[in-house]
């Protein structure tokens, strides 16, 4: 490689690990609505562009429901992350080195457009200049890969709000275990909930691994996931490679493009779009510190269950002063070090542990991690005959969810139930606990104790989730000014400038989100 | 081989041989070298391989696997038998009937491979709406001209040498190309060959000609070294690149190759 990167192993063999800082994202989902402001103004922000109509870096999908693209969680089919061989070694699901260049030419397990969606544009042009007539005019979908008027059947949320659930949910590769037939999709018995989805900037990333280019990595200083676009050559290995199916082709450009965690944004301190625009105010950003040496024997763990500890393992604790002298000898500096201590994302993963990772078992170690949602908890105890204010009564109704523990195990814990309801008796906990002290009561700390928390760490945690400030939420340190000059020179352009890639050199054009029919396009080419 | 012969030598050469034989091999050369230094200073960003897998795939299953491992065939018998002095393999104890034996059922398998990867490759292109669409101006260079050799060199060893009664190229055409990369040209050599070889060597000419400023350029960037790499790559944010820092000198609004300036 050339002089000024460094290439390394992630399995060192130092006693005291090498410490890298990566910023990283909790959501909690009791407050997502589902009203995709995060991935309209990503959209917007990232991917307005021809060649990646249909990708969206982040999107809201509603569960159960089988996702964008369809069923991309069913690995078996898409051979996305990894698993372990027989001998427990670590391996690509999708294959070794060589079965890999020889997928060049073809590749087995792409998803094709029809998996993602046909994207459309509308005929707007037609509203003004139809003809005088009886009938009013329409504009008509037309797809913008063909050109020609398309019907409209199926979109990156089509399945929003369990719409048309009682078709396509069961296809969810979620619903798989028996308990699967406690899931209905009628009216007044089923349940839903919306699941933001970006990148998840692993600290495993199995596109990286697989990118036959070397043109993907992973920031040392940040732990963001890039494509280098000038040295991707289109093998779109890390497509498959991805168990989120976070990769994605710009038809336009034969180039792979991700979600870049808005690093211009976060190189100056700032949160990401879909952070900044969420209005449900569900998202928080922070450091994690962790032991880049330990990355690769955490992801071989061999229980899938044991995984999430393992990855817990992986995180360095910020107040411990062997932590931080071996963090300055690897070159983090103060004031990140500072914003370690100070994260919101370590409280809730490390320090209270109520935030979960999606679909640990893929064995990539993802860095966006989720506080399950437990909504509709105090209804079902009243609707048991329970009472709200009595602990017992309160962790039965868990159990007694409408959303079943096992589908959230599915998503977050690769099937412990007991981690998930664990964390959901410890909100539970906290919801009744707060409730009393918001009614004036002096508050049950027998509910806090049963769940491991003193009366300081709920109001802190109820802080954090409820209040939820924006600095509370958001603790981005910049990057480091005497940087600056090499951020201009290389990161700070904007991998995507050029607007239309291959097509369009014209970089100066700002692009509005409609995109533009391709028939009229080509009709305008020479 | 015994008397290379120097341009200024073959006083029998006529002006038009020297000509196709001569100076448009060495310039289609030129502009191959050059053209791939040009493009890969100015145009990283374009450098790929173009794949339309995203919207058709049934096809490119079959074809993407024969047309290259057909190319990567032909490719090897070609360097065989361009590159490789019919003394060296008798010399090695083959003998010219086994080789030629060989080299005309390989080369039928190879190409045969090649030409219905490739008829399947342009098919799926033009009748796949979203890929005929994104077919940009080098596509519509690359496609018909790497046809036309494909094609022409089949025809030639088909007519020649599968239905003919032989013709050895390695005493004629082979000797030709060697002295251009020996800087000792014998157009002379050539002359003589039948036409479809001689429009087989004129088209490929060409292809290397184009080849610079087409999607061919993602062969040179054949991944090999992915299976030594470490999987997870790690790179510093704060040091830039030299390739990087020359990269900034413009290549994102380099010109696309198709476009002429």
């Amino acid at each position: 490689m050339a002089s000024g990167e460094t290439t390394v192993g992630p399995r060192g063999e130092a006693a005291v690990g090498r410490v890298m800082a990566q910023v990283a994202m909790v959501m909690n989902l009791d407050k997502c609505i589902g009203c995709h402001t995060c991935s309209v103004t990503c959209k917007q922000t990232w991917t307005n562009r021809t060649g990646v109509e249909y990708a969206w870096f982040n999107n809201v999908e509603t569960k159960p429901g089988v996702g964008y693209p369809r069923r991309y969680e069913d690995q078996e089919h898409w051979k996305g992350g990894w698993m372990l061989d027989r001998r427990g070694r670590l391996v690509l699901r999708s294959g070794g080195r060589v079965k890999r260049l020889l997928s060049l030419f073809s590749n087995p397990d792409l998803p094709s457009i029809e998996d993602y969606y046909e994207p459309v544009t509308y005929d707007y042009d037609n509203l003004v200049s139809a003809p005088a007539g009886p009938d009013f005019p329409v504009a008509q979908p037309r797809s913008v890969l063909t050109g020609r008027p398309t019907p409209i059947t199926w979109g990156a949320n089509w399945e929003d709000g369990l719409g048309g659930a009682g078709e396509h949910a069961g296809a969810d590769p979620n619903l798989s275990g028996a308990w699967a037939e406690k899931v209905r999709f009628e009216f007044e018995q089923t349940f839903l909930f919306h699941l933001p989805r970006l990148c998840e900037h692993c600290l495993n990333p199995a596109c990286v691994s697989a990118c036959p280019s070397g043109a993907m990595y992973k920031r040392v200083e940040d732990g963001i996931v890039l494509v280098d676009q000038d040295r991707c050559r289109g093998w779109r290995m890390c497509v498959t490679a991805c168990p989120y199916k976070k990769v994605y082709v710009n038809h336009a450009t034969g180039k792979a493009e991700k979600c870049t965690f808005c690093f211009p944004r976060i190189e100056a301190g700032q949160p990401t779009v879909c952070s900044e625009t969420c209005v449900g105010r569900l998202r928080y950003l922070g450091l994690l510190l962790y032991d880049a040496d330990r990355v690769g024997e955490a992801a071989a763990t061999p229980d899938e269950k044991d995984l999430l500890d393992a990855q817990r393992g992986v995180f360095l604790d910020p107040h411990d002063p062997d932590v931080i002298a071996a963090a300055r000898d690897s070159g983090i500096p103060e004031d990140w070090l500072e914003a370690a201590r100070r994260s919101p994302v370590y409280d809730l993963v490390m320090r209270y542990k109520v935030a979960l990772p999606l679909h640990p078992e893929y064995r990539t170690l993802p860095m966006v991690w989720y506080v399950p949602p437990l909504s509709p908890v105090l209804d079902a105890v009243d609707a048991a005959g329970g009472n709200q204010d009595d602990p017992d009564h309160v962790f039965a109704a868990v159990t007694r969810l409408r959303i079943p523990l096992e589908y959230l195990a599915e998503l977050f814990t690769a099937g412990d139930t007991d981690v998930v309801g664990g964390v959901l008796m410890k909100l539970t906990a906290l919801r009744s606990f707060m409730r009393e002290r918001t009614l004036g009561e002096d508050g049950d700390e027998s509910v806090l104790k049963a769940v491991g928390l003193t009366t300081r760490e709920a109001e802190d945690l109820h802080r954090l989730l409820a209040v939820a400030k924006y600095a509370d939420r958001y603790v981005v340190p910049a990057a480091h000014k005497e940087d600056a000059a090499a951020l201009t020179a290389v990161e700070n352009r904007c991998p995507v400038e050029s607007s239309g890639g291959a097509e369009d050199p014209g970089g100066g054009r700002v692009m509005l989100g409609i995109p533009t029919l391709r028939r009229k396009k080509t009709g305008d080419r020479p | 081989m015994n008397a290379p012969l120097l341009p200024v030598a073959a006083a029998s050469t006529s002006g038009a041989d020297l000509l196709l034989w001569v100076a448009f091999p060495y310039a289609c050369l030129a502009v191959f070298v050059v053209g791939h230094a040009w493009r890969y200073r100015q145009d990283q960003f374009g450098w790929t391989s173009r794949t339309s897998q995203l919207f058709e795939h049934r096809w490119l299953r079959w074809a993407g696997p024969l047309f290259h491992l057909g190319a990567f065939m032909v490719i090897g018998g070609h360097v065989v038998g361009l590159a490789v002095p019919d003394t060296w393999t008798e010399a090695a104890g083959i003998s010219e009937h086994a080789y030629h034996t060989t080299a005309v059922w390989a080369g039928s398998v190879a190409g045969v491979a090649m030409v219905t990867g490739l008829g399947m490759l342009c098919a799926r292109r033009l009748l796949t709406r979203p890929i005929r669409l994104g077919t940009d101006r080098s596509d519509k260079v690359l496609f018909p001209l790497l046809s036309a050799t494909v094609l022409l060199g089949l025809s030639a060893t088909a007519t020649h040498n599968v239905f003919g009664p032989g013709y050895d190229y390695r005493c004629t055409v082979s000797v030709w190309f060697r002295g251009v990369f020996t800087l000792q040209p014998q157009p002379d050599a050539i002359t003589g060959a039948p036409l479809l070889f001689q429009l087989h060597a004129l088209t490929a000419c060409l292809l290397f000609a184009a080849w610079p400023f087409t999607r061919l350029v993602h062969v040179w960037s054949a991944p090999i070294g992915y299976l030594a790499r470490p999987y997870i790559v790690y790179r510093r944010r704060a040091v830039p690149t030299a390739a990087a820092r020359a990269a900034t000198g413009g290549n994102r609004r380099a010109p696309h190759p198709g476009r002429t300036r």
